[in-house]
């Protein structure tokens, strides 16, 4: 176990420095960070300086080294476009995103797994037909359709719900929640739905295939023929069998949902990391862009480790040490 | 038990099991019918499709969909049951009829603890707490044979060998004492030496708990060595059906007396197997008459015109105009 984590938080450290690379590259290929920052008229004793300063003349490893060390410590240099510290500028930004990211997680996991275990149970009912065509919409209608429908409808025509913004903030330390006021609740409600939509469908056509599958299986039979009751069967045996493939496709779909969440966000303009991505973009701002690529890989590999774990507080077969197993 | 003797434990009577298809309706069992006395081992033999697990699978109602009971009769004590709404029929499952599958290594869900799944099937059926219920996890555990059952109880399915793992099924049908266990296969799906145990500790069991048992199974061995009756299917029909030792030894029944001669004898010289020849046929052209005619070397008139019901001859119930006098004379 303990030598399982090491191993993953070996092949996690391999990851970032993979990423970081990518990150670096940036540097040396989008733009000229001099000719930015000196403007139009400089000397060339001032570029110098400036080359120096800024270590660009020492060999290519030796920069990536000292990015990487830097990285690590969380700093990512000065953003070109707003002339303030990367690290500030997504701290600022990071609550907004992570708000939006875990309501939307919650929403699809909470809806989408009921969902796919009733039409799992209940194959051929009306109900679970209507289901799985509405969800084929959710699957096949791009994140920024929905949400521009959903402003539509309940921002333009309705107005019952805000079309932009996070509404009031509260400040605790440097985080900045919106769960603690109405307005900021309220401005939730339609990114959340759009940003879960794909997810939550994702996930019910999942569970309902798994519970399908594992429905099949002799020890299911087993147990009927053992006269548990049909919850105990559903849920304590059948669902619980789903889990594995479950976590697998959420865990990476909450990477997702956190990196994804630029067209969301862009859509209702919602301060987070992703819209400051999209913005950063569009005005070259490298030093932004490679750390926003650096944090989003960051929770990738934070997440696969958390649902490897979860793995092993699943499956039992997984936890035994090898060989102690017999016959298989 | 003397008492009880006189009525039988279970009852089937005329059972038909239909499967509709898109091709029209499909008859796996054929108007079958067979009792089983308290503590009496039924072995039921055929080839595979004979309908011998389908029959099963009525008995505890649990006939996978489309498949349905479709005409007959099951009686469990006197009572039906082939009819009750799923929950009553649930609450017998288990507590009254138990069952064995065939293969040990996907019978038991791998997620949870032997003792879990012992622990809640007994608390399904008894009302106990859940230290009692645990105490008599580890004493059927104990009972089916398993080493340390107390530090066993907490394993993995996936810990347990494949031969332990039937055990453990066993263990888990006989959680709340039931009368009748339908064993399908139990045997099929493990090694030689393993098999020979199982069967051992199934016929112990059945003994000390006067459990009745209905052993479905397509090795004559295992019922020669277990059975206290035998009932030889084919093509959803009852062949023959009586006494072990008459049906092994003085097979009636051209089929029966073919099986027998396809199993081999020791000290004898080694001579050629007989064997049966063509297949059995499919359910979907299943021959007029009786269904084993074109593969029967003593067929004559009747038998490719008219279905042949058991009649009794000696200790056995027959399926075969061979065994009619007035169909027998008629044709001489």
């Amino acid at each position: 176990m303990v030598a399982f984590i090491i191993r993953r938080l070996l092949q996690a450290v391999l990851v970032m420095m993979a990423v970081g690379f990518v990150a670096f590259s940036l540097f040396a290929y989008v733009g000229d960070p001099v000719a930015i920052m000196l403007g139009q008229d400089f000397t060339e004793e001032a570029r110098m300086r400036l080359v120096r300063d800024l270590g660009l003349d020492q060999p290519f490893f030796v920069q990536y080294f000292n990015f990487l060390v830097k990285a690590a410590q969380g700093e990512f240099g000065i953003s070109y476009r707003l002339a303030r510290p990367v690290s500030d500028l997504l701290m600022e930004r990071l609550p907004a995103t992570l708000e939006l990211s875990l309501c939307a997680a919650l929403l699809a996991l909470l809806v989408g797994v009921p969902m796919g275990v009733y039409t799992g149970l209940n194959r051929d009912s009306f109900l679970s037909r209507l289901m799985l065509t509405v969800s084929l919409v959710g699957v096949s209608l791009p994140t920024f359709l929905i949400g521009i429908l959903l402003i539509l409808v309940f921002s333009v025509l309705l107005g019952w719900l805000p079309s932009f913004g996070r509404g009031t903030t509260v400040a605790l330390g440097w985080w900045t929640t919106g769960f603690l006021t109405p307005t900021g609740l309220r401005a939730l409600i339609l990114p959340s739905i759009t940003l879960a939509l794909f997810q939550l469908t994702l996930i019910m056509r999942l569970v309902r295939s798994e519970m399908l599958e594992v429905l099949r299986t002799d020890y299911i039979k087993f147990a009927r023929a053992r006269g548990l009751s049909n919850r105990a069967i559903n849920f304590g045996h059948a669902l619980k069998n789903t889990l594995v493939p479950v976590i697998t496709i959420t865990g990476l779909q909450l990477g997702g949902i956190i990196a994804f969440a630029i067209v969301t966000e862009t859509v209702f303009q919602w301060p987070g990391m992703g819209f400051l991505f999209i913005q950063s973009v569009s005005a070259a701002d490298v030093p932004v862009m490679a750390a926003y690529l650096i944090l989003i890989a960051f929770f990738f590999v934070l997440i696969n480790l958390v649902v490897d774990l979860l793995y092993y507080a699943v499956d039992p077969r997984l936890r035994v040490d090898r060989g102690a197993a017999g016959g298989h | 038990m003397d008492k009880l003797s006189n009525r039988p434990l279970l009852e089937v009577k005329n059972l038909r099991v239909e499967f509709p298809t898109r091709r029209g309706t499909l008859v796996a069992v054929d108007d079958i019918s067979f009792s089983i006395q308290p503590g009496e081992v039924l072995g039921v033999v055929g080839e595979s499709g004979a309908g011998k697990s389908l029959t099963g699978a009525a008995i505890i109602g649990l006939l996978e969909p489309p498949g349905r009971v479709a005409g007959g009769e099951i009686l469990l004590d006197g009572q039906r049951i082939d009819n009750l709404p799923y929950e009553k029929m649930r609450r017998i499952r288990g507590k009254e009829i138990g069952a064995v599958f065939q293969d040990p290594l996907t019978s038991l869900n791998p997620l949870y603890t032997v003792g879990r799944q012992l622990t809640e099937t007994i608390l399904t059926h008894l009302d106990m707490s859940e230290s009692e219920a645990r105490a008599r996890a580890i004493g059927l555990l104990q009972d089916v044979g398993i080493p340390a059952p107390e530090r066993r109880i907490d394993h993995y399915p996936h810990q347990f060998s494949g031969g332990m793992r039937q055990r453990v099924v066993i263990a888990l049908a006989l959680c709340a004492n039931p009368r009748l266990i339908v064993a399908d296969e139990p045997t099929t799906a493990l090694d030689v030496s393993i098999q020979a145990q199982i069967i051992t500790l199934i016929k112990r069991l059945c003994r000390e708990h006067g459990t009745a048992v209905m052993l479905v199974t397509h090795d004559m061995g295992v019922i020669a060595e277990t059975a206290d009756r035998v009932a030889v299917m084919y093509a959803g029909r009852i062949a023959e059906i009586g006494p072990v030792r008459d049906v092994i030894q003085r097979a009636k029944h051209p089929y029966t007396e073919g099986l027998m001669g396809s199993i081999p004898k020791l000290g004898n010289a080694p001579a050629r197997l007989a064997q049966i020849d063509g297949a059995m046929p499919r359910l979907t052209a299943i021959p007029k008459g009786c269904a084993f005619n074109p593969r029967c070397t003593k067929r004559f008139t009747p038998c490719t015109q008219l279905r042949p019901d058991p009649i009794p001859v000696g200790a056995t119930d027959v399926a075969c105009w061979l065994y009619d006098q007035t169909k027998k004379a008629a044709a001489e």
